[in-house]
């Protein structure tokens, strides 16, 4: 033990002895070292100490098209928050390309996922039952949804039967976009969120913003301020450890208390029936544990065939996502334990028509890792609020579309199609080409609204902008290689709109492009 | 229809075009040297976790279970005064401040430690314990996860869970917390089964 990890006592006074003071930020290991597992940054990303009112997301009007552009713009009129996701989003990035390249097999890895998904999804029928078969087998109660409503709909039904009234649950994309937090408040069920981010975005009423890591927009004044509001916490402590401690304390009544727990689930094993979770919080396992009855939401394109086949998607997933070997929890489902009950939903909701969509199918493979998020320039300046969608970023851009052609009709133009996306994704989704298919599709569907039409005329503009014209061609060169012009130059002036290219992009691009021509290389 | 079987036909109906057979998983040579013990030390360090070892390893965790009222023990090792196999509710355990369980395997490739139900007697000690304390055998302990996911214990066990470290968060602002909801610190104490 080095004296550097040696806590100072006479510090401020601290909530609970075991937790850090504001003047020693950020864990440090055994041996003194800073820690970078989990989520963390690896240096201090703190804002500064300057009030900056949050810019909130798109404005929904029913299935009235977003316009991301509009809340992109309110974004990047909050420099501070904009400083601050940017910068937290690309440290993200360089740390999963770190992590990439300690393994030599990491594209070989790529490709083997990737075909592990193509053939689940294309045996998906003949899987889904042998996993029925297997959690019944396991005396669990397999349920079948056809979409969102009919989930939530089963759930209050299980709750019903056994007189529940609160319900944890640990962080799931599934039940976000089923609507089932406020399904169940109108029904009279109290849902408690027990991820910090996903907590923090409860609380203030938001959506979350990005998959992984859900209050990612938000500074620690912003936390602060929805804690005081809702938790009673002092609102001029902004201390990251208070905060986050401030909720441990709040939420563990709930936990002890509930009358349900609720998980989603990263990947459902075939043949054993297993649900696999992947958290850093435990908050799966707590909601897993501690009450009587448990209830599953998996999406049917989890499907895995072999517990064997986990050997491949862990030591991708936390990589991608985070730079991490593996998330600090990585929990197997599998039966309930004695005298309780335990539920698996499996969950259609336009799953099984995306199959049948011969451009767009394979977008069914994504393992919700979060790398396409974090490698966008779009998504980093513009915040995963700003695309008015339950899935942001790139691989909401080509998901969103399936859910309500008209309403996401125009995220498909939110990209400036520079490939990132598509080399960073551990399953090997085509996403930029998908995003360019999309567009087709919509606007030979003329679902593409006249304000993106007049953007068509738009190449002399981003032509007569030299930084833009650079970064354009820079960062698309694959993409230039196969796509129209139009189709390339269009968007950026959408976004590129008062978005001058600062200096992060120009980084991230030598970056991207260090990483993707050792990509090719090692696929040789 | 039901949901199942409208789901179902509509699988059969959107079958994907194409040969897509299931690739064979090569065993990719373990990226760990050959001291096993010194590289999942290694590595669950970088993950938060804490490493005792030497020819007295409990030495290393004697100061946390002296300060600590109520310990949850799940081994012979170590005395606890808090009898798991009596306890009736997961919610029980709430107050424990170490809990002591022994781990199935280690996994040196990322530092984790595996349970089932069979060593954490109540799988909510495991979190709802504010310290975890956990004994490995260093013969337990495997190269990488490749092999991690050929032991029978996924398939037979109603719960298996692999740790790696504390429980954590950095969702505010990237600033890295140690005790989000479950345990605040994993101590891994290298000590060889009883014969």
């Amino acid at each position: 033990m080095s004296a550097e990890d040696v806590r100072p006592t006479d510090g401020e006074p601290t909530i609970h002895p075991e937790v850090r003071p504001p003047s020693d930020e950020g864990e440090r290991g055994q041996d003194g070292r800073r820690l970078q597992h989990a989520e963390a940054a690896s240096r201090p990303i703190a804002a500064p100490k300057v009030r900056e009112k949050q810019p909130r997301g798109a404005k929904i009007r029913g299935d009235r098209p977003i316009d991301q552009a509009e809340a992109a713009e309110r974004f990047l009129a909050a420099p501070l928050h904009q400083a601050a996701h940017d910068e937290r989003l690309w440290d993200l990035r360089k740390k999963r390309d770190t992590a990439a390249h300690g393994i030599p097999e990491w594209e070989e890895l790529r490709e083997i996922a990737s075909s592990i998904k193509a053939h689940t999804l294309s045996n998906l029928d003949r899987y889904l039952e042998q996993f029925e078969a297997a959690a019944k087998a396991n005396g669990v109660h397999v349920h079948w949804a056809a979409d969102g409503a009919d989930h939530n709909r089963i759930v209050l039904g299980i709750l019903r039967d056994h007189g529940a009234k609160t319900l944890v649950k640990s962080k799931s994309m599934l039940t976000e976009e089923c609507g089932f937090r406020h399904h169940m408040a109108a029904n009279g069920i109290e849902i408690i969120e027990t991820d910090l981010g996903e907590r923090i975005q409860q609380l203030d009423n938001e959506e979350p913003s990005h998959i992984v890591a859900p209050a990612v927009h938000k500074t620690r004044m912003d936390v602060a301020e929805v804690f005081a509001r809702t938790l009673g916490t002092d609102p001029e402590n902004d201390d990251a450890h208070y905060l986050a401690e401030s909720q441990r304390e709040t939420t563990r009544p709930y936990i002890l208390n509930a009358d349900a727990g609720m998980t989603g689930c990263n990947f459902a094993i075939a043949e054993t029936g297993t649900v696999v979770t992947c958290t850093n919080e435990g908050n799966a396992d707590l909601s897993g544990n501690v009450p009587k009855l448990q209830i599953h939401s998996i999406g049917i394109e989890k499907l895995i065939p072999r517990i064997e086949h986990l050997g491949v998607f862990i030591r991708l997933l936390s990589r991608s996502a985070l730079g991490s070997p593996i998330t600090q929890y990585t929990s197997h489902f599998r039966g309930p334990r004695a005298g309780t009950e335990m539920h698996m939903v499996l969950v259609d909701n336009g799953r099984s028509a995306r199959l049948g969509m011969e451009e767009f199918w394979t977008s069914l493979k994504c393992i919700r890792c979060g790398a396409c998020m974090n490698t966008c320039p779009v998504y980093r300046r513009s915040g995963g609020l700003s695309y008015g969608a339950t899935y942001s970023g790139p691989i909401g851009l080509i998901i969103d579309p399936t859910f309500n052609k008209r309403k996401y009709s125009t995220l498909p133009f939110s990209s400036t199609m520079n490939g990132s996306c598509t080399n960073v994704c551990p399953v090997k989704i085509n996403i930029h080409e998908q995003i360019f298919a999309w567009r087709k599709v919509l606007a030979e569907e003329h679902q593409i609204p006249l304000l993106k039409q007049g953007m068509m005329k738009a190449a002399g503009a981003v032509l007569s902008r030299p930084a833009a014209y650079r970064a354009a061609i820079g960062t698309a060169d694959s993409a230039l290689k196969v796509l129209p012009r139009f189709a390339v130059y269009n968007p950026l002036n959408t976004w590129g709109k008062k978005r001058e290219m600062p200096e992060t992009p120009k980084q991230s691009f030598h970056a991207w492009y260090k990483q993707n021509r050792m990509g090719k290389e090692a696929g040789k | 229809m039901s949901a199942r079987e409208a789901t179902l036909a509509a699988i059969r109906q959107n079958r994907p075009a194409g040969d897509h057979p299931l690739p064979v998983v090569p065993r990719f040579t373990p990226l760990v040297g050959d001291d096993l013990v010194e590289e999942f030390g290694e590595r669950l360090k970088r993950m938060g976790g804490r490493v005792s070892g030497g020819p007295d390893p409990l030495a290393g965790v004697r100061e946390r279970l002296d300060a600590a009222t109520v310990i949850a023990s799940a081994v012979p090792e170590v005395a606890g005064n808090r009898d798991l196999s009596a306890v009736q509710r997961p919610q029980e355990v709430d107050d424990v401040d170490v809990a002591v369980v022994r781990a199935v395997f280690g996994v040196a490739e990322t530092g984790s430690v595996l349970f089932t139900e069979g060593e954490l007697v109540v799988n909510a000690v495991a979190y709802l314990a504010q310290h975890l304390i956990v004994l490995l055998d260093p013969a337990d302990i495997l190269p990488n996860i490749q092999a991690a996911y050929l032991r029978p214990e996924f398939g037979r066990s109603a719960y298996a869970v692999l740790h790696t470290g504390p429980s954590a968060t950095a969702d505010i602002e990237g600033v890295l917390i140690h005790g989000a909801q479950g345990v605040r610190s994993l101590t891994v104490v290298l000590l060889p089964r009883q014969a």
